[in-house]
């Protein structure tokens, strides 16, 4: 967005961290008018940061406003904890419970970032929100907006912002996103411009289980539930204590006494919330060749009808890969070129049209190359 | 820019800023014995002197401390424990529940660490405490009242308490009283011996002074527990090593503010006055904070509510356009909370997120409360467009 001709009221949002630091320093440098605003979106931040790096501690916020004080710009804290509890923790636990595996960070941009905290700057006289995202918005010669890659493709986020619609985009703005600089080059400007920040921990995993337990959370969310683990034929293995501990495409922490038959390692291929079972089984069952997913957000308008080929990514840090997909009654079915593994109903698939999101959708269920599950 | 946060802070005066800066040039610790250190101990006794004359009460009775919380904390807990000690059953605390944080958190200690049962004395609308309030509360049981606490004028709201005359019921019954009083001091007339108060706080930085200094004005008969413990210093009540320049300075602005008193809440409050009309006629749907009667509220003082609107907003769209104030509530991890003091007063949770505090000082002058009323109209549709979060 260093190329907007006009001067923008812009609200950034800083989570305390070097990246959404160095974006509202880049957006005023810009010429922007800024204000930063910190999200306090944990109920209970009276702690001060312990273990791994949350985004919600005291901490987090007076290193943003630290770092506001010295790009010299307003700052203020909003308490959106409750809206996100709501949309994102809650959400994130419900699907767990359902045997899907959310990403929260989508729900985030999705729920809250671009759309609690956007409509609450809109109504506020601002054009825009500024994150520390890295990823591009390209303006097209109409005046609308495309969503596209980071030019370095190492540090895209793109992934995590597919959920974003066209009014969103228009208001998003991401000074990181054409940066060919590295992390370490982020924290050298960071360090240059005074930013104290520079040196703080990159943020990692989800915000809101700050000791990375994710495990240890929804157990606590959820309570013990045992029970079965089973092959792809029914036959018990072992028990577990909660189903929704299980991903689709785990291989550590099966706890299975026995040995497969062939020796090899046994992957979860499926998690059964209604008769609270983990199947388990070879790498090879783990293959899907096709997926459906519902609830899609297009960036601009929907495809038109008909079978199109796309790259996709399945994950935060995903590779990408050769799909084609067409636009259902309930939202998108997909097919993969090669096999993928690791996909499990509840993540988010990103469709791509070379660096251009195309949009997003959850999905639902998979095909399996090998009968089975 | 547009200041009206005078009693979040007040500029410097100037003959305080003189008073400061001669004496940091000056070495001397007031405790030593050679002539460095007698100089040092003249500047604060004769400062000591004329704090106490600003105040109505003895030298002996003014306590320095490193500002109004601590004077606040050792008021509270220092009593509170002096007083169980001699009484094992005097335990019970009646403060009002529209004390600065300073008080109440202090309040909220003693009760979760020392045994204390704390009573929050009722407040009318205007967060007033009544004599007879009191009164009652003391009354089921004067043998194991500890202490009562209630400030002098409400630094929300602006709410006047009738100090002298809760003390008076307080001391039929023995029982010390104490007072926050720094956004009184400088604004009412706060005379410590008429008041009957066993203890009172003030602070420097709110009336023109500096930072970092306050006292507690201290009844010769009570002998708080120390809460910071070392040398002796002041009836060894609180140690450290006595700050020269900013008693020099806190003592030069008391001067200043009880010389202009009347002059200043004269003008202040017609200013004052000025700015509520303005605020009403532009956004005719502000509640007014704490007693509409000039006579019941700090002259500096003006207090909204608007309904439908976030305080944060209105402070984030007002500050966009310089105009600086507060919404008087205090902040847990930066997060703003409906105002306890509001709440106390029997305000409806949305309607006490939606407040400014407005606070008038020595440099405010009709141009500010004229920029206030232009802009305050649109700023209050807007953020009430952004709704409550």
């Amino acid at each position: 967005m260093t190329d907007a001709p006009r001067r923008l009221r812009v609200l950034a949002a800083m989570s305390g961290g070097v990246d959404s630091a160095v974006a509202a320093a880049r957006a005023a440098e810009a010429g922007h008018d800024v204000t930063g605003v910190h999200l306090a979106l944990s109920e209970n931040p009276k702690s001060f940061r312990t273990g791994a790096r949350g985004c919600c501690t005291i901490e987090d916020s007076h290193d943003a406003r630290r770092a506001a004080d010295v790009i010299g710009i307003p700052f203020y804290v909003w308490d959106l904890a409750e809206r996100f509890r709501e949309d994102v923790v809650d959400d994130f636990v419900a699907e767990y419970e359902a045997g899907r595996t959310p990403n929260p960070c989508l729900r985030c941009n999705e729920k809250i970032k671009f759309a609690a905290l956007l409509d609450k700057a809109l109504a506020l006289g601002f054009d825009a929100v500024c994150t520390g995202h890295y990823a591009t918005v390209v303006t097209r010669e109409d005046g609308t907006r495309e969503l596209h890659r980071a030019s370095d493709m190492a540090k895209d986020q793109s992934y995590v912002l597919g959920v974003l619609d066209e009014r969103q985009l228009a208001h998003a703005m991401f000074p990181l996103g054409d940066t060919l600089t590295t992390k370490a080059e982020i924290r050298e400007e960071a360090a240059r411009r005074g930013l104290f920040v520079a040196k703080k921990p990159d943020s990692h995993d989800i915000c809101f289980i700050a000791d990375g337990d994710t495990q240890g959370f929804l157990a606590k969310r959820l309570g013990r539930a045992e029970g079965d683990i089973v092959d792809e034929s029914g036959t018990k293995l072992g028990t577990h204590e909660g189903a929704y501990g299980y991903t689709i495409g785990q291989r550590k922490g099966l706890r299975i006494g026995t040995p497969a038959p062939d020796g090899k390692p046994r992957y979860v291929l499926d998690i059964s919330p209604v008769d609270n079972t983990v199947t388990v089984g070879p790498a090879a069952s783990l293959d899907v060749t096709a997926l459906t997913a519902i609830r899609p957000r297009w960036c601009g308008t929907a495809p038109t009808a008909g079978p199109r080929p796309y790259t996709a990514q399945l994950r935060a840090h995903g590779e990408e890969t050769e799909v084609t997909a067409e636009t259902t009654k309930d939202g998108l079915a997909v097919t993969f070129a090669e096999p993928v593994r690791g996909v499990a109903p509840g993540q988010a698939i990103v469709l791509y049209d070379g660096t251009r999101v195309v949009g997003s959708a959850t999905i639902a269920s998979t095909t399996r190359a090998t009968a089975g599950v | 820019m547009v200041y009206l946060d005078h009693a979040a802070t007040t500029p410097m005066l100037p003959e305080a800023v003189q008073a400061m800066t001669a004496q940091l040039a000056v070495t001397g610790n007031a405790s030593s014995l050679h002539a460095a250190g007698r100089r040092a101990r003249r500047t604060v006794e004769e400062a000591r002197e004329s704090l106490a004359a600003s105040l109505g009460a003895r030298p002996s009775e003014v306590v320095f401390t490193a500002g109004g919380t601590e004077a606040d904390n050792l008021a509270v807990k220092g009593l509170y424990w002096a007083r169980r000690d001699a009484e094992p059953s005097r335990t019970r605390v009646l403060a009002s529940p529209v004390e600065h944080h300073a008080v109440l958190d202090a309040v909220e200690w003693l009760a979760e660490h020392e045994g204390a049962r704390v009573e929050w004395l009722p407040v009318d609308a205007y967060g007033r405490v009544h004599p007879d309030a009191l009164r009652e509360a003391i009354t089921t049981d004067p043998s194991d009242v500890a202490l009562v606490t209630v400030m002098w004028a409400n630094n929300e709201i602006g709410t006047v308490q009738p100090v002298a005359e809760l003390a008076s019921v307080a001391r039929e019954f023995d029982i010390p009283m104490h007072s926050d009083a720094v956004q009184a001091f400088g604004q009412l007339e706060v005379d410590f011996a008429a008041s009957g108060l066993a203890a009172m706080t003030v602070s420097g930085h709110k009336i023109g002074g500096p930072y970092g200094i306050g006292a507690l004005l201290l009844g010769r008969e009570y002998a708080p527990v120390p809460v910071l413990h070392g040398g002796g210093q002041e009836r060894h009540v609180r140690s450290g090593t006595l700050d020269t320049p900013a008693i020099a300075a806190f003592a030069a602005a008391g001067r200043h503010a009880v010389a202009h008193r009347e002059e200043f809440v004269r003008e202040i409050g017609a200013l004052r006055d000025e700015l509520i009309t303005a605020v009403r006629a532009a956004a005719p749907d502000a509640v007014l904070g704490g007693d509409p009667d000039p006579a019941g509220r700090l002259p500096a003082n003006a207090h909204f509510s608007f309904p439908g609107c976030e305080g944060d907003s209105l402070l984030l769209l007002l500050d966009a356009q310089g105009i600086e104030c507060s919404t008087g509530s205090a902040c847990t991890a930066g997060v703003a909370q409906p105002s306890h003091v509001l709440l106390a007063t029997g305000m409806t949770p949305d309607l006490a997120r939606g407040t400014l505090r407005f606070s008038l000082g020595h440099t405010s002058t009709k141009e500010d409360v004229a920029a206030l009323a232009e802009a305050i109209g649109p700023v209050v549709e807007r953020a009430r467009s952004a709704g409550l979060s």
